[in-house]
């Protein structure tokens, strides 16, 4: 069956469906990772967007259940230049994703990187083109949208009963790679919902702001909650998080003309004069500064990657340490983070 | 941290020769590490016998020493020059083992030379087995399961299956995979001795394995970037080099390669490369997981080449500015300016990398890949789709021998499956734009359409054409699009939109180079190619390269003002004539490759530069070629053409034996012989050109540039075995020491009276033979031959910057080129010969061409050029000692004056029965011992070269091939390592020069070149 894509400037890429049928919509963005499909499908951040990997041939290994970051795709479509099953593309049709195969996928990317992210309706199947790109331009601009309520946890749930420390994460979008990362390190993990409060999060020895999708700027309230949580119990924020924990501390945060979405991109860590090829994958980011709290920098657009306030015991990173997909350089920011966690309770 | 200021100069040593394992990357890697050092201020030099080089151009480096590169060459460069520091990265295994030389012998120190890039332990960790083992385990991985072995008393207990892998080889040199105890024994036996620190490593067979490389880079601050991934389609159990790989890596899901990214990270601290590039090979088996470290490299290698040329990210430049101070995040990324080095390329398509072979050249020879490299090139593929790119990379390589390689049984099965559906029976007139598409898609090209259509090339050409389906080009730019990139690095895909050419004003020329390495055409066509390039863009004009060989300077992005890395067959050649329209296309710079397309160019309406091809047409025409020698009154051998064996008789009845008999149109003497007698000619089959073949004949070699009208002899060289020995294996000196100067006016006059009548707008190679005072012109090549790197730098003059020139327009007189010879220097290259690799064909000269590489020297005299060109070729003459004679009976008269020579030399002579007859018969005192075949009692002649008691063999073939007793003789001493010449005019020149070579200060280029331009001027 052959499909499209249209952008809300009114251009079509042809292609052809390997997935479900209908059509999505949502913010057509790309990402550079060259393996971790299945993860980036799953990782709650891609809600409302529909991703195109510059990888040449997604699919090559299959699927695995432990793979997954949730508990299922949150990409609405998904663009590929050669899509390879049948286990992937069965596994995506199964869970209803629209998926394209044989897309211009660099001649999207180009028109991405140049133009900015864009509304797109992915359509499986046939249609009209030109309905599609008026329904593209009809939806929302991912800029103002708060998406953490719609893919965060309902209810509380223990994901690790026993640990070093007690750490509880709010959940605005999880990625199950942080809860394994940070059990992995010998925590205690409890996750929240994105509107838990600060009373049932004092509770905790340490709080983790999680990943999520959308614009931070309208979470008013969980902003709110993160700026009540400071200096009175530890915090790591997490890519949203991150930029949570910079709004609350008075950053600004602004919408990247086509995000930061990849596995190889290049941070800064000031104090060390260090680099660390990081996994990435946000539309959002925090401005610039020279301020000292401001640990880690993009090499890519001097965007503040990362943030320490010591004496809060706040920090927080705008990259994945955990990564799932891309690479583990970041890991030992979360078990050390973990570890000092512990340290002080013992103490 | 910047760039170091306590160092102001730095040597670099090259690879040397062209082998089977290291080929031109490190050309490619020398000339960029030179290039960002320059950059940076530092006084550069330069050690590297190989001519043909780019990074030997004396331009590239402050100072240039074309020398042998062992420990006294460059020892002696060192004490020359002082450098502060030595850069041993950038010259493959050659360097590494050479910079180990240096500071154990103490040189280093004595000269206050800093190692970098590697430092000494980094380099025993890396290469000393037991070291590397320990290195790996510390950080909790493994290597195979193994055992060091230096003696064969310490084979007790060792498992079968196992792979044996000698220390200190070139690409896995003198190792194999062994299944049965007699069979470790043997091979134990041989790494041994092939192991300059006789020592090898017994270890756990992971044959089958899955196998992928790694590219790592790491500075100073620990900073550690993984460049690109390779998997080997071929898996574990054949050398990476010989192997079909692709990258990225194709099957490994995230978690499994971020596994082996953590692991490759680890090795390098480990092994303690601080600053520089690395290849590290893992092998990994597909259901467990498991993990084996099988190698790793702390240098830039074939395989870090292949990545440059994959991703766009230069890792031997990087590599050379970490060695000096910078780190990752100091360097930016040159295909995007704006972002740094410190980031990993991501890739939006597939590249795919397939060996070349040259097994027709070696009968005889085993053809089973093992781990033992055998291949002599390779040709890269980019498409958008593995198969793509797969077919892409496959008919870049031009086979024209037997295709030997198939999927392996054990190889992932993703790779079958990508590979099923070949081509089936196809209607030309069904396909529509559709069908084109999918097939093109798919790597097809329009010849294997055309071949399961039943229909023409050209036809199926003009069909998809009419459909409208034509390639669109997409720039490699390492970030698959995320970052704006000036890139002019472009591959061909179908159905996608164009990435719009940067046209710019000046005119266009198009330069086709000479696609993968083989024998016969090999880095002597790339060096040509780079300096058109070079030349053409001084002279205002866009220069564009064509060209599918990822080891290549000139595939370096850097060289011309477009690259496209495409196979050099007729459709994609006409599709980049398409985009670039250029004013024309170089043709006579890439060896046979190009001129195969310039009738199909010429047909579609592009023009050729320089010389046209009907001339090409007119020197390969024998028919044609003949007549015109007739009608400028030039002698020619006789010959003439035979289609079926009873023509060949009567042709070589009346032209009279011996004859030669060959293809027309063939690059390296590919399927030439000498035949003696009726019986020797075989059955024919196909048109052949026999030519009668002139005994003992000096043979002559002449470089030329003409505009047509004028021409410039550039050199004149005597080749020093005689006519019969192919031109690319003889040894060749320069100037001619044999030719009187009438005769050296004469052969200048031909080679202009043939330059005019043939219409030569640029490089001309004309091969003579000069027999009784008669000469005779053997062939003309309207086209650059392999000696113009030899050429150029012995003369001083660029003959390829000459040529473009007229190309563009130029008279000959506007150059202002000096014609006539230093009198002050004798310039000598010597061929370099793959025979130890391939145990089974007789390691003997002759018409057909076997060399891989060539290296330099120059000295006051022949005799002492002579001797430093043997050494660098690895073949060191002996100055004592004991040598073996062994000659047809043809020699024997002429043998007593070589063997007369080494008995005043102080040579004990030693020779089986007829030739030690002869030699006592003149009164030379000689020992005798006896051939394998003869009876008798004591050693043979082979048991004496094995146990090392001849130092030098002299043996010339009567008749060649397998079990006979000169191929046993041969073969022995290729093992024994005995230098074995196979030639009386080579064993002449080899006396002659033992005798007479003195120790002789080593002068770099751009002193003798001064010296040439002065005497130029005192003339």
């Amino acid at each position: 069956m052959s499909g499209f894509l249209a952008l809300e400037d009114g251009t079509v890429f042809r292609g052809d469906s390997v997935a479900a049928e209908g059509f999505a919509v949502g913010e057509a963005v790309f990402t550079t990772a060259m393996t971790g499909y299945q993860e980036v499908v799953t990782d709650p951040s891609f809600a409302e967007q529909l991703v195109c990997f510059t990888a040449p041939m997604v699919g090559n290994y299959g699927v695995a259940e432990g793979r997954s970051e949730s508990a299922r795709p949150h990409a609405r479509a998904v663009l590929m230049r050669e899509a390879r099953g049948p286990a992937w593309t069965d596994w995506l049709h199964e869970r209803g994703i629209v998926a394209l195969s044989g897309i211009d996928t660099r001649s999207l990317v180009l028109k991405l990187r140049d133009g900015g992210a864009m509304r797109a309706v992915a359509v499986a199947g046939g249609g009209s083109a030109e309905q599609a790109v008026s329904v593209a331009r009809s939806q929302p601009s991912m800029a103002g949208r708060a998406l953490a309520a719609e893919v965060s946890t309902p209810r509380p749930y223990v994901y690790a009963d026993a640990g070093l420390a007690r750490i509880a994460v709010v959940d605005y979008g999880c990625k199950r790679s942080i809860l394994r990362r940070l059990a992995g390190a010998g925590a205690a993990v409890t996750v929240f919902p994105h509107d838990a409060t600060e009373d049932e999060l004092l509770r905790f020895d340490a709080v983790v702001l999680s990943n999520g999708p959308g614009d931070p700027e309208p979470l008013a309230n969980e902003i709110a909650v993160v700026r009540d949580l400071i200096g009175r119990v530890p915090l790591l924020g997490i890519c949203l998080g991150h930029q949570l924990l910079a709004l609350a501390a008075g950053h600004e945060t602004f919408k990247l003309p086509f995000g930061h979405r990849g596995a190889n991109h290049p941070v800064l860590e000031r104090a060390s004069g260090r680099v660390l090829v990081t996994s990435q994958n946000h539309g959002f980011a925090v401005a610039p500064s020279e301020s000292r709290e401001a640990t880690y920098v993009s090499l890519y657009d001097g965007t503040v990657e990362g943030l320490d306030f010591p004496l809060e015991h706040a920090r927080s990173v705008q990259f994945h340490p955990e990564a799932g997909p891309g690479p583990h350089d970041a890991w030992p920011i979360i078990e050390q983070w973990v570890e000092e966690v512990a340290y002080a309770q013992a103490a | 941290m910047p760039r170091r200021r306590d160092l102001e100069s730095i040597c670099l040593i090259g690879s040397g020769p062209i082998v089977i394992g290291q080929a031109c990357e490190f050309d490619y890697a020398g000339c960029q590490a030179l290039k960002v050092l320059r950059e940076d201020g530092f006084r550069t030099i330069v050690v590297n016998s190989n001519p043909a080089t780019i990074m030997t151009d004396p331009g590239f480096a402050d100072r240039t020493y074309l020398e042998p590169l062992d420990l006294e060459g460059v020892s002696d460069v060192v004490a020359r020059e002082r450098p502060d520091a030595l850069l041993p990265t950038m010259g493959g295994q050659t360097a590494l083992n050479l910079a180990r030389e240096l500071a154990e012998a103490g040189v280093l120190e004595r000269f206050g030379v800093e190692l970098i890039g590697a430092p000494l332990d980094v380099i025993q960790r890396a290469e000393d087995r037991e070291l590397f083992r320990d290195a790996v385990r510390s950080v909790g991985l493994r290597t195979p399961n193994s055992r060091i072995v230096t003696d064969l008393s310490q084979l007790a207990g060792l498992a079968t299956p196992a792979v044996v892998r000698p220390a200190f080889t070139l690409g896995g040199h003198g190792g194999g995979f062994v299944e049965t105890a007699d069979q470790l024994r043997r091979q134990v036996e041989f790494g041994i001795a092939e192991s300059p620190i006789g020592q090898v490593l017994v270890e756990e067979s992971v044959r089958g394995w899955d196998e992928f490389e790694l590219e790592v880079v790491r500075d100073r601050k620990d900073n550690v970037v993984i460049v690109c991934s390779i998997e080997n389609i071929d898996p574990m159990g054949v050398h990476t080099g010989d192997s079909v790989t692709v990258a990225p890596q194709m099957t490994l899901s995230d978690h499994a390669y971020q596994e082996l990214r953590d692991a490759a990270a680890a090795v390098v601290r480990a092994v303690g490369v601080e600053c520089g590039g690395s290849n590290i090979q893992f092998a990994r088996e597909r259901d467990t997981g498991e993990l084996r470290v099988i190698e790793m490299n702390p240098r830039v290698s074939r395989s870090s080449a292949l990545a440059s040329k994959a991703t766009g990210y230069p890792i031997a430049k990087v590599a050379a500015k970490l060695a000096v101070g910078y780190t990752l995040d100091e360097i930016p990324n040159d295909l995007t300016s704006t972002t740094p080095a410190s980031f990993e390329p991501t890739l939006d398509y597939v590249v795919v990398k397939f060996p070349r072979f040259a097994f027709e050249k070696f009968p005889g020879a085993d053809t089973t890949l093992g781990t033992q490299m055998k291949s002599v090139g390779e040709a890269m593929g980019i498409g958008r789709t593995f198969v793509e790119a797969f077919r892409k990379a496959r008919r870049s390589r031009e086979l024209d021998g037997e295709e030997i390689w198939q999927l392996a049984d054990s190889a992932h099965p993703w790779f079958a499956a990508e590979l099923e559906g070949e081509l089936s029976e196809l209607w030309l007139g069904d396909l529509v734009a559709d069908d084109f598409l999918k097939l093109k898609r798919a790597g097809h090209s329009d010849s294997d359409i055309a071949q399961h259509c039943d229909a023409t090339e050209e036809e199926v050409r003009a069909r998809r054409r009419a459909w409208g389906v034509r390639p669109a080009y997409r720039r490699v730019d390492s970030c698959a699009g995320e970052v704006e990139a000036a890139s002019t690095y472009y591959y061909s895909t179908w159905g996608e939109a164009d990435e719009a050419p940067p046209h710019g004003e000046k005119p266009r020329v198009v330069i086709l180079g000479s696609g993968p390495n083989r024998i016969g055409q090999g880095i002597e066509f790339d060096y040509c190619c780079v300096h058109a390039a070079q030349s053409f863009r001084a002279l205002g004009y866009e220069a564009v390269m064509v060209n599918c060989n990822p080891e290549t300077v000139s595939t370096d992005y850097d060289t011309s003002d477009r690259l496209y890395f495409e196979p050099l067959g007729l459709e994609e050649v006409l599709a980049v004539c398409e985009r670039e329209r250029p004013e024309g296309v170089a043709i006579q710079f890439g060896g046979q490759t190009p001129l195969k397309l310039a009738r199909g160019l010429e047909a579609a309406g592009y023009s050729i530069i320089g010389t046209p091809f009907d001339a090409v047409d007119l020197a390969e025409d024998r028919e044609r070629f003949g007549a015109l020698l007739d009608r400028l009154g030039i002698r020619c051998p006789a010959w003439g053409i035979a289609r079926t064996t009873a023509e060949a008789r009567t042709v070589a009845e009346r032209i009279g034996f011996p004859v030669l008999i060959r293809p027309s149109y063939v690059l390296g003497g590919r399927a030439m012989r000498v035949c003696y007698s009726a019986d020797d000619l075989g059955a024919i089959e196909s048109p052949v050109l026999i030519d009668r073949f002139i005994e003992s004949a000096l043979e002559i070699d002449v470089d030329a540039v003409s505009d047509g009208h004028e021409t410039y002899v550039g050199a004149v060289m005597q080749h020093v075995e005689e006519a019969g020995v192919h031109s690319g294996d003889s040894a060749c000196v320069l100037p001619a020491p044999s030719l009187s100067p009438t005769r050296d006016a004469e052969i200048r006059s031909i080679v202009r009276t043939l330059a005019q009548a043939l219409g030569v707008v640029g490089l001309l190679n004309v091969q003579l033979a000069v027999v009784e005072g008669s000469v005779y012109v053997l062939e003309a090549n309207p086209r650059a031959s392999r000696t113009v790197p030899f050429a150029s730098k012995a003369t001083g003059v660029n003959l390829v910057e000459a040529a473009c020139r007229v190309m563009a327009g130029a008279r000959l007189s506007e150059l202002d080129l000096f014609e006539g010879q230093s009198l002050g220097h004798v310039s000598v290259k010597a061929a370099v010969l793959p025979f130890a690799r391939f145990p089974g064909a007789d390691p003997v000269l002759g018409p057909e061409m076997r060399a891989t590489g060539e290296v330099m020297a120059s000295a006051a005299d022949l005799p002492t050029a002579f001797a430093k060109a043997e050494r660098a070729a690895g073949r060191p003459l002996p100055v004592a000692g004991t040598a073996f004679l062994s000659v047809r009976d043809a020699d024997k008269r002429a043998v007593v004056h070589v063997a007369g020579g080494l008995a005043d030399l102080g040579f004990k002579l030693l020779a089986t029965a007829g030739t030690a007859d002869t030699l006592a018969s003149a009164g030379l005192e000689v020992g005798r011992v006896r051939k394998v075949t003869e009876e008798g009692a004591g050693p043979t002649v082979v048991d004496l070269i094995r146990r090392g008691r001849c130092n030098l063999v002299i043996n010339t073939p009567q008749g060649s091939g397998a079990r006979t007793d000169g191929y046993l003789i041969r073969e022995a001493a290729l093992v024994a390592r005995v230098p074995c010449i196979t030639t009386l005019s080579g064993a002449a020149a080899a006396v002659h020069a033992i005798a007479n070579a003195r120790s002789e200060e080593s002068l770099s280029l751009q002193e003798l070149q001064e010296r040439i331009e002065h005497e130029t001027r005192a003339a």
